[in-house]
């Protein structure tokens, strides 16, 4: 198991480090000691200032669309585990229903993300419909390959992610501590924010490590529902990997590494993932 | 809580409801959408139905050869189930025991789970380019002769693939085992040994029948995760494509239902697998229950 992960995940790792520090040509990677991976990249960004240059603009939307997908998918997910977990009451329904959310999981993300396509389309179902209505003349056109199908793709696929985790820290919440609060005089709302929320937290963490880290890094979801229009980190490195800039991929790894890393350590000094399991 | 169930419970309600139907609602569209006819386009409305474009997957339209993608994938799927399956068993034995560096493996597994796949993926194409180029370069010098002469490279659908994948379901496997040993008596075990069974009577009579289901659910996953993983995959499957690579690569191209009808086809071989899988637990359930107790038979 070990020699699994050392072979394939940290040698790897190590080698996009000392890659991204060497030197290249137009066709094959130099061995030896350059930041031209890193200063390409960052390439006039110096001179533009304060104006953002294309790439730092890149991460910057990255950034966005990430916290949107995270802000959406953890409002969203938690409604759906608390269902889950406060309102259905017998076991065997909380996962028939837990079931139904996981099946799709098990299917191919592309092909959910290409049903989109009918649905969202210049003649798609909606366009149509909101025509049908009379509500708009022309089709609407930021439906499909934008920042919205991107952000709605995530929230599909990856909603997923957030449901596991929080549902797994509500069932454990005693149930005999709402009933406390609710004899207590607490309303509803009280007994969310001053009970729920807390003692679910760990899972809202690791979810949001989870989606996270996922949308960091992403670049095929980007890449189909955006059209290839849209850039993002994930996307950079793809295709700087296309013109086999090898140390520049490298080095635009390590910095979108170095970005996740700091949003995980953030995230777990709230939170021991290894007691949660 | 009764009292206050209702307002509340029927909200959520909905929007479980609704979030089931925007995670099933765009698949049943392009599932229908794969029987259009020949002249349909790819939106509705339907013209006609017909199987026209699942003949079209299956005749290969001259660009990429489905087929060989398919049969790849499936392949590959399942090996990397069933390696999977085996390390990670052996793996949660193992913690259950505890060794040195146990916390070391556990969270380079975590961290392997959460690294954004493109960086895994682009690593494990270095670490073999970087390989390649030794052998070729430098093979001869290491007394490794016409073998070094013969070398294209080492990358490949069961090398550097392989282990593409198994850093996504190895994680994935090794946090069922954990959550599966957390809820398992370890008194079972100790009731074996003192019943004069040997570790591996242990495992074979009493660990591995209580952990069956689950560890089907392990496949189920090892599969599943393998099917249908591309971004990991993208750099690292060498000079072939598994066909979620395949399928990302008509996204572009295709203008036909033919994409539709090869996802209906993929997203076919995903149910199957998951309707076996659980089929399988749940008989193993049963037979559990059945074969679990002994309680009120008397002596045995």
């Amino acid at each position: 198991m070990m020699l699994v992960f050392v072979a394939f995940f940290i040698l790897p790792l190590v080698f996009v480090v000392i890659v991204s520090a060497w030197d290249y040509n137009e066709y094959e990677m130099l061995p030896a000691l350059s930041f031209r991976g890193y200063t390409d990249t960052f390439e006039g960004c110096l001179v533009k200032l304060p104006e953002l240059c294309t790439i730092l603009k890149t991460y910057a939307k990255t950034l966005k669309l990430c916290f949107l997908t995270w802000l959406i998918t953890l409002v969203l997910g938690f409604t759906i585990a608390y269902f889950l977990a406060f309102h259905i009451k017998s076991k065997s329904w909380q996962i028939i229903l837990s079931l139904v959310c996981t099946i799709p999981f098990w299917t191919s993300n592309v092909i959910r993300m290409i049903a989109w396509i009918p649905l969202l389309g210049r003649n798609g179902l909606i366009n149509q419909g909101l025509i049908e209505l009379h509500l708009i003349k022309m089709p609407v056109e930021w439906l499909l390959f934008s920042e919205f199908s991107v952000v709605l793709a995530f929230v599909h696929l990856f909603t997923f992610f957030m449901v596991i985790p929080i549902f797994n820290s509500m069932i454990r919440i005693d149930h005999r501590l709402i009933e406390a609060a609710y004899d207590a005089g607490a309303s509803g709302f009280q007994t969310l924010v001053n009970i729920v929320i807390p003692l679910a937290k760990p899972g809202m963490v690791i979810g949001s490590i989870f989606v996270i880290t996922i949308v960091m890094g992403d670049f095929v979801t980007i890449g189909v529902m955006g059209g290839q229009q849209i850039a993002s980190a994930g996307k950079i490195i793809e295709t700087r990997l296309n013109a086999l800039q090898f140390p520049a991929a490298a080095a635009d790894a390590v910095i979108l590494l170095g970005l996740t890393i700091m949003i995980i350590l953030t995230l777990t000094k709230l939170v021991d993932i290894r007691k949660e399991l | 809580m009764k009292e206050r169930r209702s307002k509340s419970f029927y909200v959520l309600a909905a929007i479980f409801t609704a979030y089931v139907l925007f995670l099933y609602g765009p698949m049943f569209a392009i599932f229908i959408l794969s029987f259009q006819g020949p002249d349909g386009g790819l939106t509705f409305p339907m013209n006609g139905v017909s199987l026209h474009w699942f003949y079209k997957v299956f005749q290969g339209n001259g660009i990429v050869n489905i087929g060989a993608a398919f049969k790849r994938s499936l392949i590959l799927g399942l090996f990397v189930m069933l390696i999977t399956v085996v390390f990670s068993v052996a793996a949660g034995m193992a913690f259950r025991k505890g060794f040195k560096g146990a916390s070391l493996i556990f969270y380079v597994a975590i961290a392997s789970l959460i690294m954004p796949s493109i960086i895994t993926s682009l690593g494990i194409a270095l670490e073999f380019r970087l390989l390649d180029d030794l052998m070729i370069h430098h093979g001869r010098d290491l007394g490794l002769g016409t073998f070094a002469d013969r070398w294209t490279t080492a990358m490949g659908l069961f090398t550097s693939g392989l282990g593409a994948h198994l850093t996504w379901t190895l994680p994935f496997g090794l946090l069922i085992m954990f959550a599966i040993f957390n809820r398992f008596d370890g008194r079972l075990e100790e009731a074996a040994r003192d019943l004069g069974a040997t570790p591996w009577q242990t495992f074979r009579y009493v660990v591995l029948p209580i952990i069956l289901p689950s560890v089907v659910g392990i496949g189920l996953f090892g599969f599943t995760l393998s099917w249908d993983e591309l971004a990991r995959s993208s750099q690292a499957i060498g000079s072939v494509n598994t066909l979620p690579l395949e399928l990302q690569g008509l996204t572009t191209t295709v203008t036909k239902p033919d994409i539709y009808a090869l996802g209906t086809l993929t997203s076919a071989v995903s149910f199957i697998v998951i309707f076996v899988a659980l089929m399988i637990i749940q008989l193993l359930q049963a037979r559990q229950r059945r074969f679990g107790s002994d309680s009120g038979k008397g002596m045995v």
